[in-house]
């Protein structure tokens, strides 16, 4: 087995008469050594914490009672997100029509969620018109993106009026709002909001899950 | 006819260069290795393409376990003083009247998941022993008596003129009414930055973000 090679060769003759001095040998059986150092390294490969948590940022706005401070966005870029359920998410463009006819309330899951938010940003780009949008409002963002070295940098405020309200229910799990607000930074949406949800939106979902088969 | 000779080789191979790699490793893994804190409850926290490190120090830990209870820690290695301040303050505005031996034991208490009534109780028991006590969560959805806004407050002001960071940590499976009175809690003391504490995840091939990265790299 494992060995350290040692001593020379057991030597030539001294001579008669000259008893040769038994010679020990240095070899050593390094077996049980080795069996402990693969039990340590199976113990620390089992132990060993090699993930390091990360941290996911999250800046919430301050509660404003006066309407003149809150922020105003415009209807046509709005997309409301609502978490319930078992992974399922509840959406609607605009303001919640739901009606004789008309019915903008509808469902998608975790899954194709980012299908939806996709669709809605390029939908609200395609709309962008420079002639309506006060040229100031958008120069700080140019700047940032010029800075950061984007070849598109003219484009960087095209998606202004993009909001996407995140409104979880009772039921719906951390792990969903941590998602969703992954799925923002995923899609590089730029202006996001974590609201409560509305009495009619959260009568909707329940009327919804109740209507299901399960 | 001459009989052909097959040397006898040994089977005896040389292990050292075996050896000396199997203890580079275990030296590798004893180095990288870093112990878990012991935690009284197990936490899976979901995942996330942002890859920020958590910071140890300097930072206050809200954890909300699976079934939504919600557990408060301070993260501060360097300055165990912090420690004093913050129970010193709970103890002074609760009037709870803890004994000295209970506040310097809440130097060593990892997690704090009790009302204000059973934290006597819960400094009792010596630091190492509490992993074994089930604690039953500080109360926070009741608005009136959110008692995480106490917690918050005190340590707010341990660490008045520092950096102080604050993670929540939830667990995938808890839901959002506790984690809306987690921030309710941190908004009462005009706390608006958060950072969640999650997993490393993947980031999906083609969205804007990979896009994004691609291009400066």
């Amino acid at each position: 087995m494992a060995s350290i090679e040692g001593g020379g060769d057991s030597g030539h003759k001294k001579g008669p008469g000259v008893k040769k001095a038994k010679k020990l040998s240095t070899r050593v059986d390094m077996t049980p050594m080795v069996d402990l150092g693969f039990l340590l390294i199976t113990f620390f490969v089992f132990t060993a914490t090699m993930s390091t948590p990360t941290t996911l940022d999250l800046n919430m706005p301050k509660d404003v009672d006066d309407d003149k401070k809150k922020t105003e966005v415009k209807q046509s870029g709005v997309l409301t997100l609502m978490l319930g359920k078992g992974n399922q998410v509840y959406y609607y463009e605009g303001q919640l029509e739901v009606g004789e006819g008309v019915n903008n309330f509808k469902q998608t899951t975790m899954k194709g969620v980012r299908q939806i938010i996709i669709d809605k940003k390029t939908e609200v780009i395609g709309r962008y018109n420079p002639a309506t949008v006060d040229p100031k409002s958008c120069e700080d963002e140019k700047a940032s993106a010029k800075k950061k070295g984007d070849p598109n940098w003219e484009d960087a405020c095209k998606d202004m009026d993009f909001v996407v309200i995140i409104k979880p229910d009772e039921e719906a799990t951390y792990r969903n709002t941590v998602d969703i607000l992954d799925e923002m930074t995923i899609n590089k949406v730029k202006r996001y909001a974590m609201v409560k949800l509305g009495k009619e939106e959260k009568e909707l979902i329940k009327a919804t899950e109740a209507s299901e088969p399960k | 006819m001459p009989s052909i000779k097959i040397p006898r080789k040994s089977t005896d191979t040389d292990m050292t260069p075996f050896v000396d790699i199997a203890f580079l490793i275990l030296s590798f893994f004893i180095m990288a290795t870093k112990f878990k804190p012991p935690e009284p409850v197990e936490i899976k926290t979901p995942g996330s393409v942002l890859s920020q490190k958590m910071p140890e120090s300097n930072a206050v830990l809200i954890s909300i376990d699976s079934a939504n209870k919600v557990y408060f820690t301070i993260l501060s290695e360097k300055e165990p003083t912090k420690f004093d301040d913050v129970i010193n303050e709970i103890n002074e505005k609760q009037k709870l009247g803890l004994t000295p031996a209970q506040i310097s034991n809440f130097r060593k208490t990892f997690m704090v998941g009790v009302p204000f009534t059973g934290l006597k109780q819960l400094l009792d028991i010596e630091g190492k022993e509490q992993i074994n006590v089930k604690q039953p969560g500080i109360p926070v959805m009741d608005s009136t008596n959110n008692q995480l806004i106490w917690w918050i407050q005190a340590s707010k002001n341990a660490f008045a003129g520092e950096k102080l960071v604050y993670l929540i940590k939830g667990d995938g499976n808890s839901k959002y009414p506790a984690f809306e009175a987690v921030i309710e809690a941190l908004k009462k003391n005009e706390e608006f930055k958060y950072s969640l504490v999650t997993s490393l995840d993947d980031i999906p091939a083609g969205s804007a973000l990979d896009l994004e990265l691609k291009r400066l790299k």
